[in-house]
């Protein structure tokens, strides 16, 4: 007991200024991330909606009038008899898998492009980077016109070569295909940097010793390209899964999941499931809680397997 | 230790600063609360708020088109301003497809303008959550007789009013004269059968299309109430949209899609497309409502303005014409700290005398009976003929749920034109839908 005071105290006395950091972020992180946590799963325990939670209008102060119930959000959301959370769930399995699988493959290809001497490299690099750097809206509302069926560049220059019009975003598959190309053009571009950046910290002696052995190019990628790019391939496709799944605006500004709900993915159905109408702030933690819980798992999953492979992270 | 007193100092006054500011909003508020909130007080508010010594600022959220028609809006608050000099209106422009949602936002946490203009399907939905200020016995009420029973209809909830009558609407057939004579009919249909064949008639003769059809649910309403449907029976609490009659609606409307008298829309901006379509000259007949005609009147087709024809929606199976009613209330904040300001306001801006200016220089139907017999009001040739749509036109269901009918009814409309659903399908998700927010129906 006193050698575990003691141990702290030496501990404080030898870094209290790694103390004294941590402290500013440890109230920051609980006040922006665990205290609305703990609400929100608390909240999804509730029937709180727009009805009777706490309100001040003008004089009037209506307080909290909301009460717990249970589980019967989660067998609602879960099991209730007109509830699509899982044909939803599944277009998001197909949407985050599908996106992030783009993503990365075109970032490595461009980012290997791109790391050879190339002429004019800085200005292509510039050129890529750029879709990361429109705001995600403003690439939705112009994709939404270059798509549109009728007057839209892409179909006037389809026509061109004699294709007929197609309804981009009015028919089921052709709507899928679209939200996920263009949410692909706004990813890449970080993909690439950081793909591009693994692939300049790989020493270049090793691809020198493998020529010098006679690996092939294709053997060099494999080898010593993509295994130097582990760390930083596990750490963005981590990364890149988790924003696909939560990808908000670009569905909701070019379709609002629609037609009908071809296009819907958990985050879009849960906004328009919660906020449609009255309020339901009870409904709309429940499916972050749910949210969240999906991508924990799948964090510790894949965690787990790079650990498996022999990866420490 | 002199810097230490000099803090304290900074402390102490902006301490007392904000406890005296505090102070003072509440003072304020608190008497114009006592004077505005309950109806049997009102009487004094008539001439209250008219002779308003203090200066104060009312917000008003005008959600009209920002291009069109706000500025005639605006034309009003500077009449109001050199009435009234004392109230000061800060008029802000709020795109109407945000502003419910901003509303509300706004309301739960006491920073909503006082005055708000509300589509009619959002006033119940507002007073159910108490964000409504009741009018009965206020400025804003005044004249209250002289009122349409129809579009005042909307502004009740709970047995209260909750608001007053802006501006009226219903769809109309809004048609190409010139592309119909082409065709060879000199008649506007007055069935969806003659609607067929006329558009049909356009599409082989005129070198148009004949109609377009927004794919909106709001546009597919005079199909279901002209087929003797309706969405719910509020009186029966009743879901009926995936009723018989409904779906006859639904499948008339299909078939003009597909016998190729209206193309297939643009699921995505129908609207935009159907506006550009017919301003151009490209579509012979549009359903559309009065808010669309100063649009309409920009496109070359209409340089003409006599070439617009306008027509109560085609009948139905059921014989009648089933336009729906819409249109926008003035609403009140339940918390606004002006009320008897913000019940001055609407008075003025709802007088006869200002409803037949909007009419005159946008096309907007007055509310007020009176307002129509002014020169003003019948100077806009849209008016009467407006006029006589809204007089058949069907009132919407005021309870608080309205303003979520249409989103069900949005995406299968929508499925249901692109073949993925069968219209008894489509509207049997709608009910479906429906029954989520309507707990208790059946």
């Amino acid at each position: 007991m006193a050698t575990a005071a003691g141990r702290l105290r030496r501990s404080w006395d030898k870094y209290w200024y790694a103390w004294a950091m941590v402290i500013p972020v440890t109230l920051v992180l609980g006040a922006l991330v665990v205290i609305p946590l703990v609400r929100g799963i608390y909240l999804s325990f509730t029937d709180a909606n727009e009805r009777n939670v706490a309100a001040t209008i003008g004089q009037l102060r209506l307080p909290d009038s909301f009460q717990v119930i249970g589980l019967r959000n989660y067998t609602d959301v879960l099991f209730g008899p007109s509830s699509k959370f899982w044909s939803v769930l599944a277009r998001t399995g197909i949407w985050t898998f599908a996106c992030t699988f783009l993503h990365y493959t075109l970032g490595l290809g461009l980012a290997v492009l791109l790391n050879r001497p190339l002429r004019g490299r800085a200005i292509y690099r510039v050129l890529l980077i750029l879709p990361w750097a429109v705001p995600t809206f403003i690439s939705a509302f112009a994709w939404k016109l270059i798509l549109a069926r009728d007057n839209g560049i892409l179909n006037y220059a389809l026509g061109g070569v004699g294709v007929g019009p197609l309804d981009w975003l009015g028919t089921d598959a052709l709507a899928l295909v679209s939200v996920i190309a263009v949410n692909v053009w706004v990813g890449v571009p970080f993909m690439m940097v950081a793909i591009l950046g693994g692939l300049q910290s790989i020493p270049s002696e090793l691809y020198e010793a493998a020529e010098v052995d006679g690996a092939s190019s294709w053997q060099r990628f494999w080898h010593v390209t993509l295994p130097g790019l582990r760390t930083v391939s596990a750490a963005v496709i981590l990364l890149g899964t988790i924003w696909s799944f939560n990808m908000f605006p670009i569905i909701f500004l070019m379709t609002g999941g629609g037609p009908g709900d071809a296009t819907q993915i958990l985050v879009t159905y849960a906004f328009v499931s919660a906020f449609e109408g009255v309020r339901d702030y009870a409904l709309a933690a429940t499916y972050g809680v749910l949210i969240v819980s999906i991508l924990v798992v799948f964090s510790t999953f894949y965690r787990r397997a790079l650990r498996a492979s022999g990866e420490v992270w | 230790m002199r810097e230490r007193v000099e803090v304290a100092w900074v402390l102490a006054a902006t301490m007392g600063l904000s406890a005296g500011l505090l102070a003072g909003c509440r003072g304020s508020s608190s008497s114009s609360s006592s004077s505005g909130s309950g109806s049997g007080s009102g009487s004094s508010n008539h001439e209250g708020a008219g002779a308003q010594e203090k200066p104060v600022t009312i917000t008003w959220w005008d959600t009209s088109d920002s291009t069109n028609e706000a500025p005639k809006f605006k034309d009003l608050i500077v009449k109001f301003q050199s009435k009234y000099p004392n109230i000061k209106v800060d008029y802000q422009n709020i795109a109407f497809d945000q502003a419910r949602d901003k509303f509300k936002t706004a309301a739960q946490a006491s920073t909503a303008p006082d005055v708000m203009r509300a589509e009619v399907a959002w006033t119940a939905e507002f007073a159910s959550l108490r964000y409504l200020a009741p009018l009965e016995g206020t400025a804003a009420s005044a004249d209250l007789g002289d009122y349409l029973p129809a579009p005042l209809s909307s502004n009740k909830y709970d047995g209260k009013l909750y608001g007053v009558p802006q501006v009226t609407d219903a769809l109309a057939l809004l048609y190409n004269k010139a592309l119909l004579q082409k065709a060879g009919v000199s008649e506007p249909p007055a069935t969806m059968e003659q609607l067929k064949q006329t558009a049909l008639a356009v599409k082989a003769k005129a070198g148009a299309d004949g109609l377009y059809l927004n794919p909106q649910g709001y546009f597919l309403l005079p199909f279901i109430y002209g087929a003797g449907g309706d969405l719910v029976r509020v009186e029966q609490k009743k879901i009926v949209v995936n009723g018989a009659e409904a779906v006859k609606g639904l499948e008339v409307a299909l078939d003009l899609i597909k016998s190729g008298a209206a193309p297939k829309p643009d699921l995505n901006s129908g609207y935009n497309q159907m506006q550009a379509g017919f301003k151009d000259g490209k579509v012979a007949m549009v359903l559309n409502g009065p808010w669309s005609v100063a649009d309409d009147f920009t496109g070359k087709a209409f340089a003409d303005k006599a070439n617009l024809g306008i027509a109560p929606v085609p009948a139905g199976s059921s014989g009648k014409p089933g336009a729906p009613l819409g249109g926008h209330n003035y609403v009140v904040y339940a918390g606004s700290k002006n009320l008897p300001a913000s019940y001055q306001f609407v008075q003025f801006m709802n007088s006869a005398e200002n409803q037949a200016y909007l009419a005159k220089e946008l096309g907007l139907l007055p509310t007020r009976a009176s307002a129509y017999q002014l020169p003003d009001a019948s100077a806009n040739p849209v008016v009467p003929k407006f006029k006589a749509v809204i007089d058949k036109a069907v009132p919407r269901p005021a309870i608080a749920q309205g303003g979520q009918l249409l989103v069900p009814l949005d995406q299968n409309y929508a499925r249901a034109i692109g073949g993925d659903k069968s219209p008894q399908a489509a509207l049997d998700s709608v009910a479906s839908d429906y029954r989520q927010f309507l707990k208790d129906w059946n």
